[in-house]
């Protein structure tokens, strides 16, 4: 274990892809500042000690006005601001580019832990142990107020708000220990919502992996409570049939379409009137307040390990278009089918926990 | 008044002269005064209290994080005190602390009015503040709110088991006070400016008064209805913000910041009129570009309504409506930024003395340059990211709000408390006192940058060991700070009986707050004053008299401004 992380530095780590690139920015705005700061300071020392009063009966009989000089002013700090702007704004986009590829975990928080469970079922808290090189997506959401993911040392921030999925993602480069903290304040412990990423090379991530206990995974829960909650009892026959349907575009009642990520499956279990399958009656009831945060991200995990199911020959699980959002097409597995578990359907002699 | 009327100028020493101080000494004539030199001076005692008890705060803050683990209080009251911290002196001091203080007392007497166009409504502006200072005060001693100043549902609404209506209310009181001093002051500049007193005759400090108060009345109200709508999901269970009921979170951080963002120019706004107001008079020199100074309050004051989701950048808002909000967070930047080359220049071929105001307006220059810098920083969309929720935020809002608004108030106090009480100040201590801030401040905040760029997240009670040494620099700082705000305390008052007598214009400032005398008479002025120069016109002054303004003394001209 790298001892460093608790060690007095002047600089944070730098220990993603996003970290260097930020830091770049980050010098150009110093650069900036400082450059202003200095000038500012040193003509006000110059003129207040240049022009001091003499005497008191000293009123120079000057008046300064310069429209050129106004203009000048007004327009080189604009011109240094839209380069900021540009190079900030590109960044902010491809930070919140949605990540294509990527191993999925969830993350859940609450008053006052960082939940965190690997699409492989294990499970950590206050700990987020990572691949480094691999491109990581937290899948996020809150069980209470809004909580906020930050890991300083990859330089990447997302608010979790309850009610919504939030997504954050990351390629981790420099295996060692770095801190995760809450960002936003959340109540009483929020200086104690804080935990550690182990960033760890491939090979010992999997022997991490292999050898940590194994709950259900996500998608394995959500099978079973697709099932306990009923669910299973419409879909496919009254209700619309959800294999395949992970990232295809659904035609709505009222003639318009969605994509059906996330967000819209979350809303379709919470808030399932608001948006109705053509042809179906809007019969299904809410959900909202009887699944966890937890239930309702395992319940997604399910609908799309049916897509991947389903898989590229299924003519549902390839999407007409591309999805608005600019994303490419992306109804392949959010981890790697090597290290899917044989079997996501419901194991009928699995107990539950 | 009519025992005023007759009242000359030049008046002889064995004659004691009737001032707004001396007329009447019962405590009713203060308390039921419509003087807005009165109202003003009860402002000043009543935002001193709160200063204190939010300065109080931060030191028990400033303690505590002097150990990794937080020892001196628990975590609970931890987060009770930086509530209290922040909402005293957001709404209880930087707010009403420039406009209504220095600007209730100096308005009618820098555009040549009698008072504010409203009298009774300032009266009912101040008795509102202190009502809902009552409320405060009684959030705080029934143990005080835990959300944080900007009360984030759900967090607030439902989760919160401590005063959080006691301060709402308080906040929703107090918007009705900012309101109504913020209506008084465009109507009385509108309607109230002597003969010959045009729009770009007025000093700056009325223009930024009048951009501030164009600021007041319009974003106040959504501030009352944001609470309200908390208030009516808190007790009736009506989803708006909680999603637990339906409701969204984010909409709440959207109304909130379209007040709350624009709150910070009503903080900001009336420090950078202070500071036009003594660069010019400590340079002895016409202000550099007038009409640029004057535009680029009004521009701030604008575009400062559109740039409230800047605070969200990590939220989850789109990255098109992100770039938005970024663009026009620069755009803000530019007015500002001409300020501070304007004020620079301004000292360009003057004749400079260092005395408080001076050292205070060269101490904000400084410093909200620093603020506005990393303000800028915090707008680049990929840089905020990192940054936000950090110590860096902290840094960059105190360097503004302490290190700017807090500094001109110091300077305008120094610069203005002749014509308020009549003495002088002590100058000597006052300049101690300037630069001991200027260096406690410094070691405070700038700490607070590094601290932020390593990650440290704002509102921690306790934090890593490796934060530790910037942390105990921060509260040394502090410590330092404290001592700079508390001597004012003793020798201002000290002044009132043993400071020298300060006469009709100490400074020689152009300006016609300085034409009267110091007290001002109720009515500020014996005759009506007729304007007719620019202000700021030190130049001509010289020219035109052949001989300076003598320090105390009326010009030999009627007025010259």
């Amino acid at each position: 274990m790298d001892p460093s992380i608790d060690s007095f530095r002047l600089f944070p780590q730098q220990a993603s892809t996003t970290a260097g690139e930020i830091d770049y920015l980050f010098f150009y705005l110093l650069a900036v500042s400082v450059f202003f700061t200095v000038l500012i300071f040193a003509l006000i020392i110059y003129f207040a000690f240049r022009y001091r009063r003499r005497a008191d009966e000293e009123f120079p009989r000057v008046d300064v006005q310069n429209m050129k000089l106004e203009i000048t002013w007004c327009m080189v700090p604009f011109v240094l601001m839209l380069v900021m702007f540009f190079w900030g704004t590109d960044l902010y986009a491809r930070i919140k580019r949605p990540a294509e590829n990527a191993i999925t975990i969830n993350v859940i928080g609450k008053q006052w832990m960082w939940k965190v469970q690997h699409p492989e079922g294990v499970r950590e808290i206050n700990a987020l142990h990572v691949p480094a090189g691999q491109r990581i997506k937290l899948m996020m959401g809150s069980e209470d107020v809004i909580h906020s993911f930050f890991i300083p040392a990859f330089r990447i921030k997302q608010d979790v708000v309850p009610g919504s999925f939030s997504t954050e993602w990351f390629i981790a480069t420099t295996p060692g220990r770095y801190h995760i903290f809450c960002a936003q304040y959340c109540g009483a412990e929020h200086a104690k919502m804080i935990g550690e990423v182990v960033v760890m090379e491939p090979a010992q991530y999997q022997a991490w992996l292999g050898g940590a206990p194994h709950d259900e995974s996500p998608a394995a829960a959500g099978a079973r409570l697709f099932e306990t909650w009923g669910c299973s009892a419409c879909h496919g026959q009254r209700a619309p049939t959800l294999a395949g349907l992970y990232l295809t575009k659904v035609p709505l009642d009222d003639g318009s379409t969605v994509i059906a990520d996330d967000d819209y499956l979350r809303e379709s279990i919470i808030e399932p009137s608001a948006k109705v399958v053509a042809g179906f009656p809007p019969i299904m009831p809410s959900y909202r307040g009887q699944l966890s945060e937890e239930q309702i991200m395992s319940l997604v995990a399910y609908i799309k390990s049916l897509g991947a199911a389903a898989g590229p020959s299924g003519v549902r699980a390839t999407p007409a278009t591309q999805p608005v959002n600019g994303q490419g097409p992306q109804f392949l597995p959010d981890f790697p089918p090597a290290r899917q578990p044989p079997d996501i359907r419901p194991d009928r002699n699995e107990k539950g926990p | 008044m009519a025992t005023l009327s007759g009242h000359l100028p030049l008046v002889p020493a064995y004659e004691t002269p009737e001032t707004y101080l001396n007329i009447s000494h019962t405590l009713r004539s203060w308390l039921l005064t419509r003087d807005h030199k009165r109202i003003g001076l009860l402002f000043l005692f009543t935002i001193t209290v709160f200063f204190f008890i939010g300065g109080t705060a931060a030191t028990l803050i400033r303690i505590n994080l002097l150990t990794p683990r937080g020892v001196l209080v628990s975590e609970t009251d931890y987060n009770k005190l930086f509530t209290i911290h922040g909402v005293i002196m957001v709404w209880f001091f930087l707010i009403p602390s420039i406009p209504a203080t220095l600007g209730n007392f100096l308005l009618p007497l820098m555009i040549g009015a009698k008072d504010l166009a409203f009298p009774r409504l300032n009266l009912l502006s101040y008795y509102l503040f202190l009502i809902s200072g009552i409320f405060a005060a009684t959030m705080i001693s029934l143990g005080g709110a835990d959300t944080g100043w900007t009360f984030y549902t759900p967090y607030s609404a439902a989760f919160s088991n401590t005063h959080v209506t006691l301060a709402v209310c308080a906040v929703f009181v107090n918007g009705f006070s900012s309101i109504l001093t913020g209506l008084n002051f465009i109507v009385t500049i509108h309607k109230m400016r002597c003969p010959g007193m045009t729009w770009f005759r007025m000093p700056l400090f009325c223009w930024s008064m009048y951009a501030t108060s164009v600021v007041m009345v319009l974003a106040t109200p959504i501030l009352a209805i944001t609470l309200l709508l908390v208030g009516i999901e808190h007790f009736f269970g009506v989803g708006i913000f909680d999603p637990a009921l339906g409701g969204d979170p984010i909409l709440f951080q959207h109304m909130f910041w379209f007040y709350s963002h624009p709150a910070v120019y009503i903080m900001i706004l009336p420090g950078m009129g202070v500071i036009s107001e003594l660069v010019t008079c400590f340079s002895r020199k016409s202000v550099f570009g007038y009409a640029f100074v004057a535009f680029a309050s009004l521009a701030i004051a604008f575009v400062g309504f559109l740039v409230w989701a800047h605070h969200m950048f990590v939220t989850g808002i789109s990255v098109y409506s992100a770039s938005i909000f970024s663009m026009l967070s620069f755009i803000v930047a530019v007015p500002s930024a001409i300020k501070v080359f304007n004020w620079t220049a301004t000292m360009y071929k003057g004749s400079i003395k260092l005395d408080t105001p001076m050292l205070c307006a060269i101490g904000f220059i400084g410093l909200f340059t620093v603020g506005g810098l990393t303000g800028v920083m915090l707008a680049t969309l990929g840089m905020d990211v990192h940054m936000h929720d950090t110590y860096f935020v902290i840094a960059h809002f105190h360097y503004i709000m302490v290190g700017g608004t807090v500094m001109a108030y110091f300077g305008g106090l120094h610069f203005w408390w002749p014509k308020m009480s009549g003495k002088m100040y002590p100058e000597s201590w006052g300049r101690i006192t300037a630069c001991i801030i200027f260096l406690g401040f410094n070691l405070t905040f700038f700490p607070q940058f590094v601290l932020g760029y390593l990650g440290m997240p704002r509102r921690y009670h306790s934090y890593p060991a490796e934060f530790q040494v910037y942390n105990v620099l921060s509260s040394a700082g502090a410590s330092i700070l404290a001592v700079g705000y508390i001597l004012p305390l003793l020798y201002l008052p000290w002044s009132l009986r043993w400071g020298k007598a300060a006469g009709r214009n100490p400074w020689r400032a152009t300006g016609l707050e300085w034409q009267t005398e110091s007290p001002p008479p109720t009515e500020n002025f014996d005759e009506v004053p007729v304007v007719t120069e620019e202000p700021y016109a030190y130049h001509r002054l010289v020219a035109q008299n052949g001989a300076p303004l003598v320090a105390g003394n009326p010009p030999p001209t009627p007025v010259v401004t």
